[in-house]
């Protein structure tokens, strides 16, 4: 149990997506004009990152990396196909945020024409294969603990751009040099929340 | 005083528009908004007059700051005779310390102010006192051992990054002051952390144990939480940034700003109450825990390091921290949750008060987001719609 929080808080202001690792630029930068829109895929993102995640990990550990498939018998235990680890991860991806899109048109049209295109880019979003990339990498021990991750991945992610939306709509009436206007200042800003991100760097749980 | 009218005078008709040196209208104007209370009437309609305009509130709380200085100028001579085991009367502390202190103080005012000037030169904006709070606030945040070129290093990052690419005073996210001093402790850590920079020529003393040096937070660290008793550091002779060691010069400060209404009461009660309460927290969970730090009252917490000065000084800084009244107890309360959170967790960063403000003008935006939001859909429930 005690573990499990300790990967919540850890994926979520300590490995912080966009603040430690610089993930999920794209729609951070792009969607991020209004706290109302930024929030509702920030959401997206959470649901993505909280399924594909476990999703992927039962796949890595018991179809994919080596001798992963030894429950099928002796004669699979030598196979190691985690060469197809990035496309299968893609393609798991891909499918949820298809789920994802219908559902947001089905229920909340105005945040799907609001969305627009970065909706379905939510499918190549760095922060969410980087997700599942990490969870290769770190080697979570069980699917509860992955799940978490995923979770608490999401919901960094969702915090940092519901923040960067709000100072970018508290400075909308700033009188801010004209060539830095649009997203010089939000590169700016971002960099400067990084050193405020910085305080939980080092923490040991 | 005349002499000194007649001068501005003088000069004022160069500067006007369809003067010879009208692009220097700013630098006049600063000058003489200074000097002078503004003549300036208004022609038609009805405004708001107040007799404090935004000139005299930055000076308001320069004023409010003298205590915490003139205490540290003292306090950084006592401890370096103290350290060096030498008697030395009180004005030859107090000279030891102005001789250490003050050109810092210099160089901030210059660096700052000269490119506040330029800035307004080129922008076309006025010069206001904001950067007289800015300038005094970063000397007494930084360790007295610091070398000159750092300061100007960090005032310039602090006034153009921090301020002037926001569009000026006012329009600023982050604290001035903290981003100069977040930016030296990320970019020269040897010289804004350990034990030996916080007493005035230490690392050149022989002979003197490099415990003596350590802050009480640095202390506790190493697991000798009870360095210093919680009288000493709430009267502040004990080593520590140049302004930040004396909780009673903060606290005569905090009552000038209260009384005259500049800093918000509520934002420095909750963050008091936000440490007290983690304090609180940690000294019942961690009393058999061996990181030093949970050993620390939750009393103590408050007074060690810069905690009060942060919460009276900087947290207060009303433009980043929250607008909103709600939003201001929130941001407040988190402020104190975070730093002692980050003091005890962190052991890279025995200070956390700096990281915790920084990170709550990050998200003063967004709780002021969501108590209007709130205040909006409390209201809309509220009207009734007649069909």
């Amino acid at each position: 149990m005690e573990n499990l929080l300790n990967i919540f808080v850890k994926s979520i202001f300590i490995d912080n997506m966009v603040f430690a690792y610089f993930l999920g630029m794209c729609s951070y930068l792009a969607v991020s004009k209004t706290v109302k829109t930024s929030f509702g895929l920030g959401v997206a993102v959470v649901f993505v990152l909280a399924i594909t995640v476990p999703v992927n990990y039962l796949l890595e550990n018991y179809v994919l990396s080596a001798g992963a498939l030894s429950w099928l018998g002796e004669d699979f235990a030598s196979v190691d196909l985690s060469f197809l680890s990035f496309i299968m991860f893609i393609a798991v991806i891909a499918s949820m945020v298809q789920l994802v899109e219908m559902i947001v048109e089905k229920f909340a049209p105005a945040l799907y024409s609001s969305l627009g295109i970065f909706l379905p880019l939510i499918a190549v979003n760095c922060a969410i294969l980087g997700g599942s990339l990490f969870m290769q990498e770190r080697a979570y021990a069980n699917i509860g603990e992955a799940t978490v991750f995923g979770l608490g991945s999401g919901i960094g992610w969702l915090l940092a751009i519901v923040g960067i939306a709000a100072i970018r709509e508290k400075i909308t009436y700033s009188n801010v040099p004209a060539p830095l206007r649009g997203l010089g200042i939000t590169f700016i800003a971002t960099g400067l929340m990084g050193i405020a991100f910085m305080s939980f760097m080092g923490i040991q749980l | 005083m005349k002499a000194l009218r007649k001068l501005l005078d003088n000069i004022k008709p160069h500067v006007s528009k369809g003067g010879r040196f009208e692009m220097f209208h700013s630098t006049y104007d600063a000058f003489e908004t200074l000097l002078f209370v503004p003549d300036k009437t208004n022609k038609n309609g009805v405004h708001v007059r107040d007799a404090i305009d935004m000139k005299r509130t930055m000076i308001v709380v320069v004023l409010a700051l003298v205590p915490a200085l003139l205490f540290g100028i003292w306090n950084t001579g006592y401890q370096h005779f103290l350290a060096q085991g030498m008697e030395a009367g009180f004005w030859d502390m107090v000279l030891h310390g102005a001789l250490r202190v003050v050109p810092i103080i210099v160089v901030s005012y210059g660096t700052g102010l000269g490119i506040e000037f330029i800035f307004a030169q080129i922008r076309g904006h006025e010069v206001n006192e904001g950067f007289l709070v800015s300038g005094m606030l970063i000397p007494l945040i930084l360790p007295v051992d610091i070398p000159l070129w750092m300061v100007v290093v960090a005032t310039a990052f602090a006034v153009v990054i921090g301020k002037e690419i926001f569009g000026g005073s006012g329009m600023n996210i982050w604290n001035p002051a903290l981003l100069a001093r977040a930016f030296l402790f990320f970019a020269y850590p040897a010289q804004m952390s350990g034990d030996i920079v916080w007493i005035s020529g230490f690392s050149g003393m022989e002979g003197v144990d490099a415990a003596t040096g350590a802050t009480a937070l640095g202390a506790a660290v190493a697991g000798n939480s009870d360095k210093f008793s919680i009288m000493e550091s709430f009267l502040g002779v004990i080593p520590g940034s140049i302004g930040e060691t004396s909780t009673l010069a903060i606290l005569l400060g905090a009552l000038v700003l209260i009384y005259t209404g500049i800093g918000s009461w509520k934002v420095m009660t909750s963050v008091f109450a936000g440490g007290l309460l983690m304090g609180l927290v940690f000294n019942w969970l961690g009393a058999e825990s061996s990181n030093g730090l949970m050993h620390i009252s939750a009393l103590q917490h408050l007074t060690l390091g810069g905690f009060a000065f942060g919460a009276v000084f900087m947290a207060t800084d009303p433009v980043s921290a929250s607008r909103t009244e709600a939003g201001k107890w929130i941001y407040g309360f988190l402020i104190g949750v975070f730093a002692v959170l980050i003091r005890v967790f962190n052991p890279a960063y025995p200070e956390g008060m700096m990281l915790a403000i920084l990170l709550m003008n990050t998200f003063a935006p967004l709780i002021d987001h969501f108590v209007v939001e709130a205040n909006i859909k409390r209201r809309l429930k509220r009207a009734v719609v007649k069909a």
